[in-house]
């Protein structure tokens, strides 16, 4: 594995506090997520691309942005993994360089309706922005 | 019996009734919500992150104060409720986490995570019973059939939530039951609404919310109850579907005969 790779890796095993080596690829993960048609790559696919190293592609993938952190892949998974830690930590990683901010104040009025409930705002941003 | 309340920025917004009715309901069956004095909203969403620090101060903050005060710490909305268990559960298994939160805050007691959080559901099911409740009922539902969503906030993760059966939770049909409805099981009562993914990729929501509100409407729901606001509205604005969607707390006043009239939209 490139130092590259393995650096990022190293850090998202940190930030998340996930063990991608516990996986026994069940496949569990991603039969439960709500999410699964509209990710490119799918929640056992994340736990597998981060041990092998092969992190750029899910760093550029809009999979990012359609987890919806309903945290059904780590109450599921047989082996206690939690998933959506690890997708979590990969969009921090992005979100967190500069200039890479997914929404911003700005994009919120043109969003909002009449209804819309203020968590709605804040936690899309919290998800979206930093 | 004195609680703490954290109603959360939506419940002094959008939600109001939601916030409305169980401050009402809470004072007829004999417990008293004190609200945290500059409470600070608590960002919707629980992040993962183990370097995330000054997304949970807020959260703390209010922990700290049921713990000064000896109360249990009593949400409504689920999100909330998510938010501020799990960041409680960080500071008491993440010892690191626990000392940079600690090093912001310089509190005179360093927090440990000694607050109890409660969702009102539980104030409900452990501290006044679902008997008690049933004996206060004026105005049961009497031959409603009501479905209750869950979502996933309140349930999950289940390791630190421990409200209920993750997979096949019974805390909101025993609740209708009280009321004197009977509650519908239908399959997606604990499946996602697509949450705040509604302001990034609305067609997503609306297709979890599709799903839901068909699941409750095959099984023979006329109503559905939430505790969560932004679950209310996604199944609302985007469920395609007439059932009405109301708030568990609104439901409870009406019950008790206790609603209240000019309480807000």
């Amino acid at each position: 594995m490139e130092v590259k790779n393995e650096r990022l890796k190293e850090q998202l095993i940190r930030i998340s506090g996930v063990n991608p080596r516990k996986c026994m690829k069940c496949g569990k993960c991603s039969a439960s997520c709500p999410s699964y048609d509209e990710m490119e790559y799918h929640p056992h696919q994340f736990v597998s691309m981060v041990e092998s190293g092969n992190i750029d592609p899910l760093m550029n993938s809009e999979s990012l942005y359609k987890c919806l952190t309903c945290f059904a892949c780590v109450d599921r998974c047989p082996r206690n993994v939690e998933p959506a830690k690890l997708v979590e930590a990969v969009r921090l990683m992005v979100i967190r360089q500069q200039g890479r901010n997914r929404l911003t104040p700005d994009d919120i009025p043109a969003l909002i309706d009449d209804e819309l409930p203020q968590q709605a705002i804040v936690s899309a941003l919290r998800k979206y922005t930093r | 019996m004195q609680v703490s309340y954290f109603p959360g920025c939506t419940l002094k917004n959008k939600a109001k009734q939601l916030d409305a009715a169980a401050r009402l309901s809470a004072r007829e069956l004999g417990v008293e919500l004190i609200e945290i004095p500059d409470w600070q909203c608590c960002g919707g969403v629980f992040t993962t992150a183990k370097d995330e620090v000054a997304t949970k101060l807020s959260s703390v903050r209010v922990l700290e104060y049921a713990k000064e005060h000896g109360m249990p710490l009593v949400t409504v909305c689920s999100a909330c409720h998510n938010v501020i268990k799990q960041t409680n559960h960080a500071i008491q298994n993440d010892e690191e986490f626990a000392l940079h939160v600690n090093n912001y805050l310089a509190l005179d007691t360093p927090y440990g995570g000694e607050a109890k959080v409660i969702h009102y559901l539980e104030l409900l099911r452990d501290e006044i019973g679902f008997d008690a409740i049933r004996e206060k009922v004026k105005k049961p539902f009497a031959g409603k059939r009501i479905a209750a969503y869950y979502g996933c906030l309140l349930l999950r993760p289940n390791s630190v939530m421990k409200m209920d059966d993750p997979e096949n939770p019974k805390v909101m049909e025993d609740f209708i039951r009280a009321i004197g409805a009977e509650p519908v099981i239908y399959p997606c009562r604990n499946e996602c609404c697509g949450g705040y993914v509604v302001m990034e990729d609305a067609a997503q929501a609306k297709k979890r919310s599709v799903e839901i509100m068909c699941s409750a409407e095959l099984c023979g729901a006329d109503m559905i109850v939430t505790a969560c606001p932004l679950c209310k509205y996604n199944l609302m604005k985007n469920g395609n579907s007439t059932i009405p969607v109301r708030y568990f707390t609104e439901l409870l006043a009406e019950a008790l005969c206790v609603k209240e009239e000019n309480h807000g939209s």
